[in-house]
Parts: C-alpha cells; structure tokens; sequence
C-alpha cells in the first residue's frame, strides 16, 4: 500500500468521489424520474428533487406497465436468469468432472469441441438456434428463453482449472474409504467447490438478466417478455409520447435483482475469486 | 487382520517395467516397511496393494484371496498418505466418520469407532475443528485415525512422516509403533529414511531399481546386508567399501597397500571384490596392533561420538576413503594418523561385478 498524507488523501477522495457521482447520477436521475409526473419530466428543466408520486408510478407500473405489467416481466427475466445460471452450472460442472476425473475415448476432443464453442456465442448463431427452437415450438415458452443459453464452454473450463487443483491424493483417499464416482463428487468436490459456484451463479445470473437479442427474437406475445426488452418497448417511438414516470419506474425496478444477487453473495463472490487454500 | 502374499509382481508402465518382480510374504500382524532411495518403485509398490496402480504381473493376495481386479474399497485395507490428505471441508470427526458411513455403519457405532481412536491418538478436543486449524502433528494422527476406525485387514502407510519436523518425527514413529502392536493389525510402510526404516520394522524390504535386494529382520540387514547397495544402504554413516582383490590371506587395494583378512577362504586368488567394514567396527589400537593407519582429513564431532574421515596409508591413487566412527573422547585433529583395528567378525565382503555378498 502506499501511503498519502494530507493534500494526497484529499487528492485520491477528490478523484472517487468524481466518479462515484459520474457513475451514480443518471441512476439517481431516473429515480428522481420515477418520482415525478410525465409532464414535470418533459417540461425544461426537469426537476432535481424527488416528487411526491413514488407509489402512484410504481404500482402502476408493477401492475399494469404500458406493454405488460412490470411485475409480469420481472418474473419472467428472474425465472430466464435463474434457469440460465442454475442450468450452465449444472451442464458444465458435470462435463468438467467427466473430462478431468474419467479416461474415455475422445476425451479431449470432447473438452475441444465444448472449448471451440466459444467462439459461437449466440449472436453468432442466432438465426439457426432460432430455427431449431421454433420447430421445437419452443417460441413464447420459458424452455426456449433458457435452454438455448445453457451451454457453456466457459464455466466448463473454470470448473476444469478448479479441478485440476484438487489434490490427487483426495480422490485416492475417497476410493480407499470406498467412496463411487458419484459419491466422491457430491461428498468432496461439489462442497469444494461451493465458492467457484457462488462466484459463477453472480457472474451467470447478470449474463442471463441481462440477454436482450434472444428473448426479443423467442416471445412475441407481451406476457412472456422479459424486463430488458420490455423497457426498450416502453420507451417512447416517433409519434408517441410514451410514459415516462412508469418506464423510470420500471427501469428502477429492472436494477434492483441483479444489485440484490451481487449483494448478498458478494462475500462468497470475492471468496471465490480470491480463494487459493485447498 | 490379514496375511499379504505378493508373487513376482510386475509392473509397467508403457514399454518401461519400473517393477521388475517382487515376492514377498507378509505374516499376520507382521510390521513391514520397504525402503529405498527415490524412484526404486516403493511407492508404486504400495499403490498396488492398495489398488490405486494397476498390476501389471503376478498377483497379489490378501487374506487368502486375490486381489488383483478389485477396487480398494474391496481389499478392506486403510492408507496414510504422505500429505495426509484429509477432506478440507470436513470436521476431524467427519474425516474419520466418512469411510464407516459409507459402508453404513449405524450412527451409534461410528461414534463409538471414531471415540475410541480419537482416545488412543489423543485427538478428542480437536474432533469438531477443520483440518486447516490443525498443526502438522494433528493432521497425521487424524489421517492415523481414520484409517484406524476401518479396522481394516492391512494398513498401508506412504512416507506418513516425511512432512513433519524432526522431532515430531521421532514422537510419530514410536507412536505408530505402539499403535500398529495394539491392534495387531498387518501394516506395510513405505519410507526413504532408513533410520525409520530400522526402528519401525518387523521385516525390511530393501529396494533399488525396482527389485528387491534384501527382505530380512532389520539386524540380519545390518549385519548381514546381502549387496553392496544393502550395505551402503543401511547404516550412518555409510558402510565403507574398498576395491581390490584377495591374495592369499590379504586383501589388496586397488590403490595399493594391504589389509589382512581373518579368513581368506572366501574367494579364489586375484578375483576383484569389495571390502565393506562399518565406521563404527573400526576402533582405535596402539600403534603396534595396527591392521590399517588412517590419514585423517576431517572430523566430525557429534558428542557421543567424532567421526573420522580420512584416507588409507598406504592407497596412493584413487579409492582408500574410509571413515571411522569412534568414541567422543577420542581427542583427534587433521593430519593425524590413526592406528586402526577391526572388530572381529565385522569385515563384509562382495563380488565386484554382482555385487552380491560373499
């Protein structure tokens, strides 16, 4: 660490807290937005107080929304995030455990194949994914929000370097004590593990929150969309004037699962980042 | 409790057989320990009977049954590894409690298993800790204990001391002793140190370049070591070896000069050999009684005893090295030369190209 005294303390809490203020006032913004009347937000200057309608904007969002109801759309992006990250998790710690832990013919063709896959993110694959998941009529369904996104080349390799780490004498010492494959992987190695997971479930729950091009494409009805088209839907086209207050509103609310994933697994998050004990 | 019967066993890896076939019959409740310099195969030995390295030849035998295409689960042995290798993320008692319960032991006997060793190892207030709490020492007596709660047939030990300090070490060794002669329990122990080696054992197995060359009681090894790798082997210092050949009731030195032989009925004349006597057989004489004078060029103080190295009056070119293990008293300084006597009985001798003992 280097250490500053007076005018260099000043310095460094100067420069943060620029840019904190750069980073946090559009958001603050768009609360103060979500606060106020349409036509308080359109008239010039738009005011920098919080306005008395709060509750008014967010249960008419929540309830109603202009396309859909918000709360509708927030379910649906938590149920997407949820799959995708439960899902890639799933997939590719057991496909990591199979390539690291048994011998098999074309096992590292298997672990090149997954690894090639990651130059094929969805974008560049969108139009026959599409195809796929419509001949399965998997259109407007929450199979075909989530499973299209579920593999993972990614997660595979990091549960693959994790295990690679895992001493051998563990898993010698599993098989004299008469532990099966099975057994060693859900008694050692998914307890030894639990951090690179929780550190991964933030990372993949953002990822999953966060898709805008696949679900845009995969649901044409207004029920199944997700919160980030959704807000790109409310937002004002040429000829109307759309709703501010209550896509402010909406906005906020988008905000706030991800903030609340990374809240409550941040210890674990940075555990997992940082942890190097065996 | 378990025989061990292991037949020209063999093992390969690829084209390069690392074990060039070991025999070795081990009696019930007998202490084994197999040692030898690193890469002689020890270890893979070990692996073997543990089922952790498949065989490539021959068979092992546990207990009357053949063992060879059976997971260790199914050998009923239990293995302390040399970096103890306890579950990170379990309770001491949850280490030792895992191999019991999943051969589904009832709760109340697992319990009273795991107590009972906790007890004899001394581990009882650590039971609830995780392994990262405890020292060294603590480790090795829980991955001590959890083999012990198996009550298995044989006890395999992989150089279970080589991470602790020296005194630990000591402390660990007596331990595993009393331990093993408490449960009567077969143990075969894999080690490269060969004081341990010596205290711990029944039986050696001494091992070089994958074979076997001795398997005998620590003191028939020490007084009777079968090769001149044997020899050099066991014992510290080192045996002291010399090149030559016998004439007549001499020993001659390949770098000149001679020493006589007790008994010179070992060999035909002019065969070349090697002369083994330990530092601590030489011992000093008056000048009269000399059978060797040796020119010192270092010493060595230990207290209890000062070695001393030097080289052969008499051996002008190379070879003639020897050390001598005598009393602390001996007041001594370089550049001496020490009239030297051997104890009866205690000069070895091998064949130069076998190697093999005479």
């Amino acid at each position: 660490m280097v250490e500053k005294r007076g005018f260099g303390t000043f310095l460094v809490h100067a420069v943060l807290i620029v840019g904190i203020a750069i980073v946090c006032f559009p958001i603050y913004l768009t609360f103060v937005g979500s606060t106020l009347t349409h036509f308080e937000i359109i008239r010039p200057p738009m005011p920098l107080l919080p306005g008395p309608h709060l509750i008014d904007n967010y249960t008419q969002a929540l309830t109603q929304g202009i396309t859909a109801p918000v709360g509708r759309m927030l379910f649906n992006s938590f149920v997407m995030a949820m799959g995708i990250a439960v899902g890639k998790i799933a997939i590719s710690i057991l496909s990591a455990y199979a390539i690291v832990y048994f011998r098999f013919p074309f096992r590292m063709l298997a672990f090149w194949a997954i690894f090639m896959t990651l130059m094929l993110p969805v974008e560049v694959r969108i139009v026959p994914t599409y195809q796929v998941a419509a001949s399965l009529g998997l259109l407007n369904s929450y199979t075909g929000l989530i499973l299209p996104l579920i593999a993972s080349a990614t997660a595979t390799f990091l549960f693959r370097q994790f295990f690679m780490t895992v001493p051998d004498e563990l898993v010698e010492a599993a098989r004299v004590d008469g532990a099966g494959p099975l057994r060693f992987f859900k008694d050692i190695l998914l307890p030894l593990s639990v951090t690179n997971i929780a550190a991964l479930f933030v990372i993949l729950f953002i990822y999953g929150w966060n898709q805008f091009l696949w679900p845009l494409l995969i649901t044409t009805k207004p029920e199944m969309n997700t919160i980030v088209m959704g807000l790109k839907q409310m937002m004002p086209t040429a000829d109307d004037y759309g709703n501010w207050p209550v896509t402010m509103a909406a906005a906020m609310l988008a905000v706030l699962p991800p903030v609340a994933v990374v809240l409550f697994m941040q210890r674990l998050f940075v555990k997992g980042l940082v942890e190097t004990e065996k | 409790m378990a025989t061990i019967s292991i037949k020209d066993i063999t093992k390969s890896y690829g084209k390069t057989e690392v074990i060039h076939g070991v025999s070795l019959d081990v009696a019930d409740g007998e202490f084994i320990v197999i040692v030898g310099p690193s890469g002689c195969g020890k270890s893979t030995l070990l692996r073997m009977v543990a089922g952790l390295e498949r065989i490539t030849g021959g068979t092992i035998d546990i207990g009357g049954r053949v063992v060879n295409e059976l997971e260790p689960r199914e050998r009923d042995i239990a293995m302390v590894f040399q970096n103890y290798a306890l579950y990170p993320h379990m309770s001491v008692f949850d280490n030792m409690a895992y191999g019991l319960k999943i051969a589904g032991q009832s709760k109340a006997e697992i319990k009273q298993r795991v107590d009972k060793a906790a007890a004899m190892l001394q581990i009882e207030p650590y039971l609830e800790r995780k392994p990262r709490a405890l020292s060294g020492g603590q480790r090795q007596r829980v991955a001590m204990g959890r083999a012990l709660v198996r009550q298995p047939a044989v006890f395999l030990f992989d150089e279970p001391l080589s991470n602790l300090d020296a005194k630990l070490r000591v402390q660990m060794r007596l331990e595993i002793k009393q331990m093993q002669r408490a449960v009567g329990t077969t143990a075969l122990y894999v080690t490269h140190d060969q004081v341990e080696a010596m205290t711990l054992a029944d039986r050696l197995v001494v091992m070089n370049g994958g074979v076997a060359e001795q398997i005998d009681t620590p003191m028939a090894v020490y007084e009777r070591p079968a090769t001149r790798f044997v020899a050099g082997f066991i014992g510290s210092p080192a045996m002291n070896i010399l090149q030559g050949s016998v004439t007549d009731k001499h020993f001659a030195l390949e770098g000149g000069g001679t020493l006589a032989l007790e008994d010179a009925g070992y060999a035909e004349k002019g065969r070349p050999i090697l002369f083994g006597v330990r530092p601590e057989h030489l011992r000093l004489v008056p000048a009269a009684d000399a059978v060797l004078n040796l020119g010192v060029t270092a010493i060595e103080t230990l207290g209890a005893d000062t070695l001393a190295h030097g080289k052969l009056a008499g051996a002008n070119g190379v070879g003639g090295e020897l050390v001598a293990r005598l009393p602390g008293s001996a007041r001594l300084s370089v550049g001496d030369t020490l009239p030297l006597a051997i104890e009866p009985g205690m000069t070895h001798l091998f064949d130069a190209e076998s190697g093999r003992r005479l």
